[in-house]
């Protein structure tokens, strides 16, 4: 279905979270969460060279700052990208942390463990900040797609394109004798899992932004290229 | 949340807006540029068993398509087909023209004046079809591998390119003409222009719209009036400029006239002693 490409049934998650309705606020603040803690855990890191500690206080205490009801209320999606948005919000918490400010007590909401193990397998060279927030965000988004993929996806045909596509350590022949199918079979299964990881994709920068000119935008910074 | 290698994010990156061509004669070779409104692949025709150009653009995106169709010239890529993928994206097929955009700069000023004024044919075919380009650049310039010279990526652009956008928010044949003039003064360089060039530049790259050519017709007509010896109309010239314009000219003539007179000279002397 063409309609497909720009998915408009899912209401704007920054919308969602200026609702009047606190469990939309609290799905809403579940989908950004999901998104940006790990892009603002490692920007605090390695642009702003904080510890393992310090960007963890910073990341759980802008997740809680900006997404209290209200904080948004000066977000303007006509002006810059929410991305931008949470990224100068970042900045300047950043510059003006009280190094005397009682600790947060630090929970299990986010897996920062495991955001500092990632850390260590990627490539972090000097970037500009921008730049380097992008790119993580970039990551996480496509994180978030591949686990919805696995989810909605037949079970073979997700697993050829994680060996494909995610792995990049296979080959079509490869994949059908373990597969016990064709080629042609493991080429158009490849080309339905694209196709669906793209529209879910798609769904997620739709989600995460406030309106059609920031959602096309983003998309470009998703893709490249506008979709 | 799945961790994702930087090569697994490239690799999604690219497989994600890779068309499907899956119920259509075409296949996918390779992808060979990109700009921010759209993919260009080459493919096969395998109907026709031939190499094209296929662009890729943005959902509900079939203007380009229907101005390029629209526009018959040498100097513009022909279009084949055009349809929509399963996605909703849309497509056009063109010619594959093998050759590079504009890489190297040209050596002469003569060079530069005629790759600018070949530039500026198609521009001024579209101009008098009510179509302006609204992105020209260097980038958007295709030379042939038979020196063929074609203007590509047509009144799609939203807003242009920093550099080469004229400064008015009003896009007019004379904002191409802006643009024309701003490749034209980087064909040329700076060293030594005549004069008459430099105010064709000046002309055409005027802040103000209305002090430009009004077409890139205009501007094509200048520049062929400057490789001919003859008047611009970006330079209004005083007798004297009148006359050394003439001179300039008529070198050849005037190098054969004045070696007449110096053999005459040389006999007389000869003869008097």
């Amino acid at each position: 279905m063409p309609g497909s490409l720009f998915p408009t049934t899912r209401r704007s998650v920054i919308e969602a979270l200026r609702s009047e309705d606190a469990e939309e606020r609290t799905r809403a603040y579940g989908t950004l969460a999901a998104i940006y803690w790990r892009p603002l855990y490692k920007y605090a890191r390695i642009i702003h060279r904080r510890n393992a500690e310090e960007a963890e206080d910073l990341t759980q205490s802008l997740m809680l700052q900006a997404f209290e009801r209200g904080a948004l209320e000066n977000y303007d999606s006509r002006r810059a990208s929410f991305r931008t948005f949470l990224r100068t919000l970042f900045d300047r918490l950043i510059i003006n942390q009280d190094k005397h400010a009682s600790r947060l007590k630090r929970g299990g909401q986010f897996a920062f463990t495991a955001a500092e193990d990632e850390l260590q397998r990627e490539d972090n060279r000097a970037v500009n900040p921008e730049e380097y927030f992008q790119r993580q965000w970039i990551k996480s988004l496509f994180a978030m797609a591949v686990d919805r993929s696995r989810e909605s996806m037949e079970p073979g045909t997700f697993a050829i394109f994680k060996s494909y596509d995610l792995e990049g350590d296979a080959t079509y022949a490869r994949l059908a004798g373990e597969h016990g199918v064709s080629e042609m079979t493991v080429t158009n299964r490849l080309a339905a899992a694209r196709r669906r990881f793209r529209e879910i994709a798609l769904e997620l920068v739709r989600e995460i932004t406030a309106s059609d000119d920031e959602f096309r935008r983003e998309a470009r910074a998703l893709f490249g290229v506008e979709p | 949340m799945t961790w994702l290698s930087d090569d697994a994010v490239v690799r999604l990156r690219d497989v994600a807006m890779r068309p499907d061509f899956d119920g259509t004669r075409y296949a996918i070779v390779r992808e060979i540029g990109r700009g921010g409104m759209g993919i260009v692949y080459e493919a096969i025709d395998q109907e026709l068993q031939r190499h094209v150009a296929i662009k890729v653009l943005p959902a509900g995106n079939r203007r380009e398509a229907q101005i390029i169709a629209e526009l018959e010239h040498p100097g513009i890529i022909p279009i084949h087909d055009a349809g929509m993928l399963v996605d909703g994206r849309t497509f056009y097929v063109m010619k594959l023209v093998r050759g590079s955009t504009l890489a190297e700069k040209p050596r002469t000023i003569a060079e530069a004046v005629r790759l600018s004024l070949r530039i500026s044919e198609p521009v001024a075919f579209a101009h008098a079809r009510g179509v302006v380009h609204r992105d020209l650049k260097p980038s958007n310039v295709m030379l042939g591998e038979f020196g063929e010279v074609l203007v590509m990526d047509w009144g799609v652009a939203v807003a242009g390119t920093p550099g080469y956008m004229a400064p008015e928010e009003e896009r007019t044949p004379r904002s191409d003409v802006f643009a024309l003039g701003v490749m034209l003064r980087e064909f040329v360089g700076s060293d030594r222009l005549p004069r008459r060039l430099r105010a064709i530049i000046a002309k055409a790259t005027s802040p103000l719209a209305a002090d430009r050519y009004a077409s890139a017709r205009e501007f094509g007509e200048d520049l062929v009036r400057f490789l001919d010896d003859q008047a611009v109309v970006a330079y209004p010239e005083n007798a004297a400029d009148a006359v050394l314009r003439w001179l300039v000219r008529n070198r050849a003539l005037l190098a054969v006239i004045v070696a007449y007179l110096i053999m005459r000279i040389a006999v007389l002397l000869v003869w008097r002693r």
